[in-house]
């Protein structure tokens, strides 16, 4: 029997009739069309299919989407806003945090919710957080690289000295 | 995956009552970050699925002087590693062990509940339970009863729990005073590994440097976690020196049972279990003389 889904996708609401045991990658990118979500290893290793929900990072491979009903999703679409890009996105780019990009989501997401929950980790705090995301080009460097300009560009902004 | 039906309870009463109806053919969802892989890769085809995501009112951690520390069933790894209230009752080991499973974002789904229930060898949080004297409340349509952990675990992916129960709550005596604990978790890659080993050590030492109580668990070197009952009584109405703790580290690798597998020979962990047992009874001696 097909169950009727509502959830919240950055922001907006949607509603979809599924069947239970698609996980909520696979509805987020067939049913909702958020395709930055990626799907690589399938079993909750990897990472790249990292989302947040209600602003926690989760393995949207490995959760059935019914789990996330009435719940608040944001995806790698998500993140900029009519003002530009987010400062990790940009700080990405700006640090050649991208080789292949495959991983890029799914670190940008799992980076955010790593400076959500603590605006000033150490290095080792971010390395800490992002395991449990793999990047096959092995860019770990620049991708940290990248989350700590971020970071004190994130802290400048909220004291309002830059 | 699938195909199978899935509920969504809306209280305990209303699950006992779906896992009465279809127990046999059916498996409990809590966070899933376990259930949802073995569906994935079809070592499990239950025909029903009973998701218990809506009971929110399992997502707790309490603790008062009678009762102890009890947790809910719908309660997160991430939850108990972040708490701060297991320090204060020396109950941190929980908060190391917790900070040790996998990665962040399966410690925000998963839940300590599901880590028991999935009966893993070497599931990260089941030796700090043990020598914490865990036991787990199981609620059935006809009543409810409660097993201590060493009377649940059966085998490798196997519990005591029967296909109408529904595990709602783990329920901990809060340590005596002057009590420590060091959960050791040995991988070689780091990341999202399982333990090759896991060592918990809890021990109440008084101010004589006597050790009152010992409890040692071990994960991933039987076919369940267990206790390491020998040890525990060597170690038990002794001072904990160099001597001892070597001996005791000796008894630990004999009373353990691995077996080869992907991670590592038998005869490694049964040699590394010396290291780690060691450095774990070290840990929670010295945790015990700083403890309240």
């Amino acid at each position: 029997m097909k169950h009727t889904l509502a959830l919240k996708v950055n922001g907006q609401d949607y509603e979809v009739s599924i069947d239970p045991w698609r996980t909520l990658a696979w509805v987020l990118r067939e049913e909702v069309g958020m395709t930055g979500v990626k799907m690589a290893c399938d079993t909750g290793n990897c990472g790249s299919c990292t989302v947040l929900i209600d602003g926690k990072a989760v393995k949207s491979c490995i959760m059935l989407a019914l789990q996330a009903a009435g719940k608040e999703v944001t995806t790698i679409e998500g993140l900029a806003t009519a003002k530009g890009l987010h400062p990790l996105q940009q700080a990405f780019i700006d640090h050649f945090a991208v080789q292949c990009g495959f991983c890029t989501p799914g670190m940008i997401l799992k980076a955010k919710a790593i400076l959500d929950e603590n605006p000033n980790p150490t290095e080792e705090e971010i390395r800490e957080g992002l395991s449990g995301n793999l990047c096959r080009c092995t860019g770990y460097v620049k991708i940290v690289e990248a989350i700590m300009v971020a970071r004190d560009q994130m802290k400048a902004a909220k004291t309002g000295k830059k | 995956m699938g195909p199978f039906e899935y509920f969504e309870p809306l209280s305990v009463k209303e699950a006992v009552s779906l896992l009465n109806k279809y127990g046999n053919k059916a498996k409990v969802l809590a966070g899933g970050t376990d259930l949802v892989s073995l569906l994935k890769d079809k070592t499990l085809s239950p025909e029903y699925v009973i998701s218990i995501g809506k009971l929110t009112d399992l997502d707790y951690i309490k603790s008062d002087g009678k009762k102890g520390l009890r947790i809910g069933a719908m309660t997160t790894i991430r939850s108990i590693e972040t708490s701060k209230h297991l320090k204060p009752i020396n109950c941190v080991i929980l908060c190391q062990a917790a900070s040790q499973m996998a990665s962040m974002s399966i410690r925000n789904v998963g839940t300590l509940a599901g880590n028991l229930c999935n009966a893993s060898p070497s599931a990260d949080m089941a030796p700090a339970l043990l020598v914490l004297g865990a036991s787990v409340k199981l609620v059935s349509a006809s009543g409810e009863r409660t097993l201590t952990l060493d009377e649940f675990f059966v085998g490798p992916g196997s519990t005591a729990i029967k296909p109408n129960e529904l595990l709602t709550e783990i329920q901990i005596p809060v340590p005596p005073p002057h009590t420590g604990g060091s959960y050791i978790k040995y991988v070689t890659r780091g990341g999202e590994e399982l333990a090759l080993i896991g060592v918990a050590a809890l021990l109440t030492i008084g101010a004589d440097g006597v050790c009152s109580a010992a409890r040692i668990a071990l994960g991933a070197v039987a076919p369940t976690p267990v206790r390491a009952t020998k040890t525990e009584k060597l170690l038990t109405g002794k001072k904990i020196d160099d001597t001892l703790v070597k001996k005791a580290a000796q008894t630990a690798s004999d009373e353990a049972s691995p077996i080869d597998d992907i991670r590592g020979s038998a005869e490694y962990r049964r040699e590394m279990l010396k290291v780690f047992t060691r450095d774990a009874i070290k840990q929670a001696a010295e945790m015990a003389k700083s403890a309240a």
